[in-house]
């Protein structure tokens, strides 16, 4: 009679413990398990620019990265906080404009435009957002929709800021490694910044709010001005994610209101995984090379992603990363019992 | 008094823009942001209609009303429902099919030439001294005449009275045997329509293109906002008050600071009364 | 220890449209009392409590906390005051752990200012803390209750984690919206005790209570609400002997059979 020597079991088993997050550590192995991912990731990322064929590419990644921003401050206020911004466009352009300005009117260089249009841009964009800010999330989707719709209208009609034209010869990285470099590094930045904030204090503060708001107005807390502080957070992502696209392009114009950016982090998201954090950037590896490349072919992309994104949420997909991070908790190995 | 008779056809212009947007958030609390998307649908398709298949103009226009009308319910059965009651889900799903739609217009429908509907009445009469498009006078007269027939509507015929039943509470409508999904589609279905009215009244002023749609969106909502999300007399209300708004601006400082005059006004009604002119007090706080 | 009322309700209306919730309602609060609040259902008693607490602006009427005009504040701010409440339909944050759950009022400037927590520093690590409220309110320490998802736990713990979250702010005025309800007597029972240690510790409260036998148990002082007005205010044996609350619940089994044990 033979007995089975050998039986399957989950790889997690010996270091998740009672309670979901919390893990027992006990060995390298163990260890690894936890690490390998994350150290894919940033190994990958770092990696990524030096093989990278050509210039275009290049560029690619750096565009990739600006848009992984946006997804991440898209899925933070979302999904962490119950506000649906339907207008990236609007950080991405505040802080392109203000970056633009500053380097073109006032002779900053880049190491001065990108922090300061960061946090000035998003001073601004949280006063423009202020006042939705204690009503109920469907007034946050409507004025952040509004916005970059209307701001573009208005540049166009009363012809400042560059008018249709933009405003030319904003100056670029000192080289181009280090504007690709750079940006990976926030993005990395921010990511793991991002998945820290959301488990601490104030991070569950947020999340309260989400879940019931009126308990946490119980407790003596102004939803609105913590509302206030993730909005900043997100619209900081996004305006520096602004700021560096203008120094890449060098110029500043409407296009940056366009709806681009408004609908590839919330394709991003939703393909990705929402909630993850790591999803979103996800989805933009994957959404805006097509983007790119699709780009010939005028707005038909746009109706592409539309429609995938409409086919996601209906059928309550829960995005790619959701999907891997439950199969992953699920891998099974052979035991010797 | 060019400003009384400019404002008065600005305001009715709004009205009938916000009407089919108010309608709908009203009685299903859904945010249709594909409502400008129908308006340029239901242009194109008037379009496609007269000039494509050579048909009757009042005949198009009625056809492409129905076709709007049907296509937002599809919208709303195929889409939305799926989604009904999750906020975050709802807002992107609504967004993305009016991005689709539009964006798709921008890339396969709008090519080559201009496309324009023509005046329903040539010609021009005097109002004091003030020479006014007939089309324009007509505008007016049918927009009040659909305000009359949708408040003798919502308040005399029995599908009606169910729309208003669910405007106000819909749980106690469900209790009383009405279908909120099929009022739901019905909703849709009427506030589709409606942007479609508005845009055979509005589109013979100026070219069809897919820039009109976000306008529109925009317009709306404002208006929305302004008088109070759900509310219709709030809408109709709301948008005088823009629409005057908008004129004098362009009177006193020059036409392009209309879209100004949206956005401020949407940023003081949040901050000063949020629910709006008209807006329940209940939609801001929830039964604690 | 001064002789003004802790907290004063004066003739305080609130109406919805035609409605009126609460019609010209007047009530002293005395520091260190526990003071019951019982009517039919739709008598306006969460409304009170709604329009003290600053949930929902009153039509007409002033409220004052320690002889402080607190009318119109925000309801945060009144938390941040002191004046806590329960909520009838509970809402803990599911989503996260019990202990987790107090995370949140501890952040609270309130928290902040007070502290005085074991675990050191001005409050100390907020995990601990929560833990140590949550023993003290009567979860079973090292046991893995608290660190359990809220949306998995029973309804005793959910009160007493309702309590907690009070607790979190070293509160002034507890106002308990139905705690008792949905509870089992054993469950009751246990929390009665809690209760009294919780007035021994000098926290007024304020009692919203359909559970009669149990409020008066440990009520100093009860008031009865009808169509939002107050019909009569006084110590338990009064109000128990009273023809007009038999009125006021008349036909009702429960108080039927509590009124006969008087």
């Amino acid at each position: 009679m033979t007995i089975e020597e050998r039986r399957k079991e989950r790889l997690d088993r010996g270091i998740k413990v009672r309670t979901d997050g919390i893990y027992a550590i006990m060995s390298l192995r163990e260890l690894s398990y936890l690490t390998v991912p994350r150290l894919v990731l940033i190994v990958g990322l770092l990696i990524l620019p030096l093989v990278m064929p050509s210039m275009y590419w290049q560029r690619v990644i750096s565009i990739v990265c600006i848009y992984s921003l946006l997804a991440l401050s898209f899925d933070f206020l979302a999904h962490f906080l119950g506000l649906v911004s339907l207008g990236g466009a609007f950080f991405i352009g505040t802080g392109g404009y203000i970056a633009a300005i500053l380097n073109t009117s006032f002779g900053f260089p880049p190491i001065f435009t990108i922090p300061i249009s960061t946090l000035l841009g998003a001073v601004i964009c949280t006063l423009l957002l202020l006042p939705c800010l204690p009503l109920r999330g469907v007034y946050f989707a409507i004025v952040t929709l509004m916005y970059p719709l209307v701001l573009a209208r208005i540049i166009e009609a009363l012809n400042v800021l560059g008018g249709t034209d933009g405003i030319y010869g904003v100056a670029s990285f000192a080289n181009r490694w280090i504007e690709q470099y750079f940006v990976i590094l926030m993005v990395l930045l921010f990511l793991f910044g991002m998945r820290r904030l959301v488990n601490l204090d104030i991070g569950l503060v947020f999340r309260a709010v989400k879940d019931n708001d009126q308990a946490v107005r119980a407790s003596g807390m102004s939803i609105t001005f913590y509302k206030a502080i993730a909005v900043f957070i997100a619209s900081a992502m996004g305006c520096l994610g602004g700021a560096c696209l203008v120094h890449i392009y060098m110029w500043s114009g409407i296009s940056q209101f366009a709806l681009d950016f408004s609908i590839i982090p919330i394709a991003a998201t939703v393909i990705g995984g929402a909630g993850t954090l790591v999803g979103p950037v996800l989805g933009c590896f994957i959404l805006v090379p097509i983007n790119e490349l699709l780009r010939a072919f005028g707005t038909f992309r746009i109706l592409i992603y539309s429609l995938i994104l409409v086919a996601f949420i209906i059928l309550r997909s829960e995005g790619i990363m959701v999907y891997g991070q439950r199969k992953y908790h699920q891998f099974e190995r052979w035991v010797k019992i | 008094m060019d400003i009384l008779i400019y404002g008065t056809i600005n305001s009715i212009a709004l009205a009938i823009m916000a009407l089919g947007f108010a309608l709908v958030y009203g009685i299903s609390r859904v945010p249709n942001f594909a409502h400008g998307a129908l308006y340029v649908v239901c242009g194109f398709v008037t379009w496609s209609l007269l000039r494509g298949l050579g048909l009757n103009y009042l005949v198009s226009i009625i056809l492409a009303m129905i076709i709007t009308g049907v296509i937002g319910a599809l919208i709303y059965q195929f889409v939305l429902i799926r989604v009904r009651g999750m906020a975050i889900s709802e807002i992107i799903a609504s967004y993305a099919i009016g991005l689709a739609i539009l964006e798709g217009f921008r890339w396969w429908g709008f090519k080559g030439m201009t496309y324009t509907l023509p005046v329903f009445v040539e010609g021009s009469i005097n109002i004091g001294d003030i020479p006014v498009d007939l089309h324009r006078v007509v505008i007016v007269g049918i927009c009040a005449a659909v305000v009359a027939f949708l408040w003798l509507f919502t308040h005399y015929t029995r599908i009606g009275l169910a729309l208003r039943g669910m405007a106000q509470d819909e749980r106690a409508a469900l209790m009383l045997g009405i279908d909120s999904d099929f009022m739901a589609v019905v909703a849709m279905a009427f506030g589709s329509m409606l942007a479609g009215l508005a845009a055979v009244l509005l589109l013979p002023l100026g070219n069809i293109v897919v820039e009109a749609g976000y306008n529109v969106l925009i317009l709306a909502i404002a208006v929305c906002i302004v008088g109070g999300l759900g509310s219709w007399m709030g809408a109709v209300i709301a948008a005088f008050l823009i629409g005057f708004a908008q004129i004098l601006t362009v009177a006193y400082w020059g036409a392009h600071y209309q879209m100004v005059v949206a956005l401020l006004a949407i940023i003081f009604t949040l901050i000063l009364k949020p629910s709006g002119l008209f807006g329940r007090q209940k939609e801001l706080e929830e039964r604690v | 220890m001064n002789n003004q009322p802790i907290l004063q309700v004066q003739e305080t209306t609130k109406a919805f449209g035609g409605v009126i919730a609460v019609n010209r309602l007047s009530l002293d609060v005395n520091e260190g009392e526990i003071v019951g609040i019982i009517g039919p259902n739709g008598s306006g008693k969460t409304t009170l409590i709604n329009c003290i607490t600053g949930f929902i602006k009153m039509t007409s009427g002033k409220i004052f906390f320690r002889g402080k005009n607190i009318t119109g504040k925000p309801a945060h701010k009144i938390a941040d005051m002191g004046i806590t409440r329960t909520f009838q339909i509970m809402r803990p944050y599911y989503s996260l752990p019990c202990y987790k759950n107090l995370v949140i009022p501890l952040f609270s400037p309130r928290a902040k200012r007070t502290g005085g927590w074991r675990g050191g520093g001005k409050l100390g690590d907020r995990d601990t803390v929560g833990i140590d409220i949550l023993e003290e309110i009567g979860f079973e320490r090292d046991s893995f209750v608290p660190y359990k998802v809220a949306s998995t736990l029973p309804t005793g713990y959910l009160k007493r984690l309702e309590l907690a979250r009070c607790l979190a702010l070293k509160p002034e005025i507890i106002i308990c919206d139905e705690i008792f309800s949905g509870l089992s007597m054993s469950e009751i029972a246990s929390m009665v005790p809690l209760i009294e240690r919780l007035q021994m510790d000098g926290i007024t409260l304020i009692m919203i209570e359909h559970r009669l036998r149990e409020l008066f148990r440990v009520a100093n002082r009860v008031m009865v609400l009808n169509f939002g007005e107050k019909v009569i205010e006084g110590n338990p044996e009064e109000i128990m002997a009273d023809e007009k609350v038999k009125e006021v619940y008349f036909g009702s089994e429960e108080v039927e059979e509590v009124m006969s044990h008087a």
